[in-house]
């Protein structure tokens, strides 16, 4: 079989997006950090000890700060009058953007953490990417969503690390959430960001060395979300988000 | 004040400390902060971690609120050495004062008994 | 007599007790007991408001209580480490917490039904809150006001988001408002039973007063957060659903009717609509992450051990 064959993506006869046109690929990026913020948001108040949950709340929260500014963005370019709520609460399922890996569920706290671990890697080498463009708002944000990305990083690493070389049934429980989630990475480096892949290899290698955990070696990859062809998750994800708006339209809150 | 909880007829408010705790808890750390350059580290609160590293980010987390500029240093309460002037005596015969109660005083059994 | 002399001459003059200094044992249980319970009113009300972030209607709403939330979590840690100078750990205490031997602030025993509750929440349970809260900056145990102090200046938002949250509400569609009177409905009681029992029935006002404990009775907290109240609910075109309550002009306040003390002390006891979920919602997340802790401890002894060889 060759490696082709391994990599899922959308059926033939979905369309593709635009990837030239930069309201597209900003709304991506965008969709990408409000769907992981939302996921966050619902581990408050559910996380293992006190601190974990402030620093889960705290990381919803930066991942919310940068997909509102994005979505605002966005809305500015596309010049047809809609701002981030438009943007969030009114596309559906078949428009979000979003990488598959961010719609995945918090499962327990391993599949957590190596989802975050595996995005925040990402995101590190995209914002260094992006805080160098022209284009100033992209840049702007891109190196206030770095700092925070660094951050970020650095208390997945870690995490990664203790549960990875923590426990007998850490470990274990890592090793499965790596195993279950890797079929999501592919998706990160499709075209442009196909230079990212490196950096990002180099960190992941890193870090699962010092955790005791070894790259999985199942080739399939799952794409499709950048074309809106998403797993079965985010429509229950939307559908929760979105309620309040698509029941109480054209309202003000 | 609200949240002081009132006692209802039939209960009692004392309290035994609960001696079922299952795995260990994580230690104590005590942490201080210098807001900004010129002036000098205070001491702010205490959290729970495992590591250092884990105790300066909770630290920064929930003190700092990641305030950039903001020096925090984290320091085990085992660590902490005190010298405190109005201390009762049971304290005073210790040969080395800790700070916090909790870790490694034998507390007289009255005062135990919560 | 000389050390229960000294600690009350402290105490008089409006100075700290600190974590060593000599106290009467009824002294430190009280203080415990308190410290305790109000950090456990902390981490179980992120419950509540946690229950509608998912749900929030618009992104500015979903950040403003993802912050509320995460502020609140940040108190309880405040408070159980100034607990913990009194000779207990975190831990200890959450035992008793699961166990049902230590209460939280019984208004985190109703749920959450409706969007408007958020905005409720902050502007009646955070504004009881607040009606005490210099106050309690004040409270005679160094570490415990020392925390105050901290918690008021992070305050300042979570009462006056809740209220404009219903101000726009209140201004928007019928439904809305509707949405926001069926809120005040269901809290409005609630946010009166939050001061506690009348102070007679309260038989250690004059202990906790005398060791500036509890700075103000509940009675009059009571009557302070209705003055402060009613003219909000006014604003926002929102009706207490209290028939008895009206101005004074002869006490200067308003009268108010009779709150129900069977539900109070019900709800008290544990037997309120979520009493039993909100510990176990609790228990489950402690559970739950057991071997996360353990990980980390596994983890932080491994790299000791490495680091000593």
């Amino acid at each position: 079989m060759s490696a082709e064959q391994l990599v899922s993506k959308a059926p033939q006869g979905t369309p593709e997006p635009d990837h030239g046109d930069v309201f597209t690929m900003v709304v991506a990026h965008a969709d990408d950090n409000l769907v992981v913020s939302h996921r966050l948001g619902e581990l408050i108040s559910n996380a293992p000890e006190l601190e974990i949950d402030i620093a889960l709340g705290n990381t919803a929260l930066d991942h919310l700060g940068v997909a509102r500014a994005l979505y605002t963005y966005a809305g500015q370019i596309e010049g047809m009058g809609r701002g981030e709520d438009e943007l969030a609460m009114f596309r559906s399922e078949r428009e979000f953007t979003n990488l598959l890996l961010t719609e995945q569920p918090n499962g327990d706290f391993a599949h957590t953490i190596v989802r975050q671990f595996l995005f925040d890697a990402y995101q590190l080498q995209l914002w260094t990417d992006m805080a160098g463009w022209d284009d100033e708002t992209i840049s702007g944000i891109a190196e206030k969503a770095l700092k925070e990305a660094s951050y970020h990083l650095r208390f997945s690493s870690g995490w990664v690390m203790r549960l990875g070389d923590g426990t007998a049934e850490s470990h274990e429980r890592t090793k499965n959430a790596a195993k279950e989630l890797w079929k999501y990475t592919a998706e990160m480096f499709e075209g442009e960001r196909a230079s990212l892949r490196s950096g990002w290899e180099a960190t992941v290698s890193t870090v699962f060395d010092g955790a005791t955990l070894t790259i999985p070696e199942d080739p399939y990859q799952r794409t499709g979300g950048r074309s809106g062809f998403h797993t079965e998750h985010l429509g229950l994800l939307l559908a929760e988000m979105q309620w309040m708006q698509r029941s109480y339209p054209g309202l003000q809150w | 004040m609200t949240y002081e909880v009132p006692v209802a007829p039939g209960e009692t408010a004392d309290i035994e400390t609960s001696t079922d705790l299952s795995g260990e808890s994580w230690p104590m750390w005590e942490v201080f902060v210098r807001a900004r350059r010129g002036i000098s580290h205070v001491h702010i609160g205490s959290l729970h971690a495992p590591d250092p590293e884990t105790a300066l980010e909770n630290a920064r987390d929930v003190y700092t609120r990641r305030g950039e500029g903001v020096s925090v240093w984290v320091v085990p309460s085992t660590e902490l050495y005190a010298f405190e002037p109005d201390a009762a005596a049971e304290y005073v015969e210790a040969n080395e004062k800790v700070y916090r109660l909790a870790t490694t005083y034998d507390i007289p059994e009255e005062v135990g008994q919560m | 007599m000389a050390l229960e002399q000294r600690f009350q001459e402290i105490i008089d003059a409006e100075e700290k007790i600190e974590p060593t200094d000599w106290m009467p044992e009824g002294y430190r249980k009280t203080l415990i007991r308190q410290i305790a319970q109000h950090a456990h009113s902390e981490v179980i009300g992120m419950q509540p408001e946690g229950n509608w972030i998912t749900r929030a209607p618009s992104l500015h709403r979903k950040a403003i209580l993802m912050a509320k939330v995460q502020d609140e979590a940040g108190h309880g840690l405040y408070l159980y480490s100034a607990a913990e100078t009194l000779g207990v750990r975190r831990d200890e205490l959450q035992e008793l917490l699961h166990q049902g031997k230590h209460k939280y602030s019984s208004i985190f025993n109703y749920p959450t039904l409706n969007w408007a509750d958020i905005g409720t929440i902050g502007w009646l349970v955070d504004g009881a809150a607040i009606t005490n809260q210099v106050a309690l900056t004040r409270t005679s145990y160094g570490p415990y006001s020392r925390s105050m102090v901290r918690i008021c200046k992070e305050e300042s938002f979570h009462q006056r988001q809740g209220y404009e949250l219903l101000i726009r509400m209140c201004q928007g569609s019928e439904e809305q408002k509707a949405m926001a009177q069926d809120s005040i409905n269901r809290w409005w009681w609630p946010a009166l039973m939050m001061f506690g029992p009348t102070d007679s029935d309260s038989p250690h006002t004059e202990e906790s007063m005398r060791w500036k404990v509890k700075r103000v009775t509940n009675d009059d907290l009571r009557q302070q957060f209705v003055d402060m109240t009613v003219p909000q609910a006014e604003y926002l075109g929102l009706v207490p659903p209290d028939p008895d309550l009206k101005w004074n002009a002869e006490r200067g306040h308003y009268d108010f009717g009779d709150i129900d003390w069977d539900e109070f002390w019900r709800v008290v006891k544990g037997n309120g609509p979520m009493n039993r979920d909100r510990v176990a919602h609790k228990v489950r997340a402690w559970e739950d992450g057991a071997w996360v802790r353990e990980a980390a401890t596994a983890y932080a002894a491994k790299r000791s051990a490495r680091t000593a060889a």
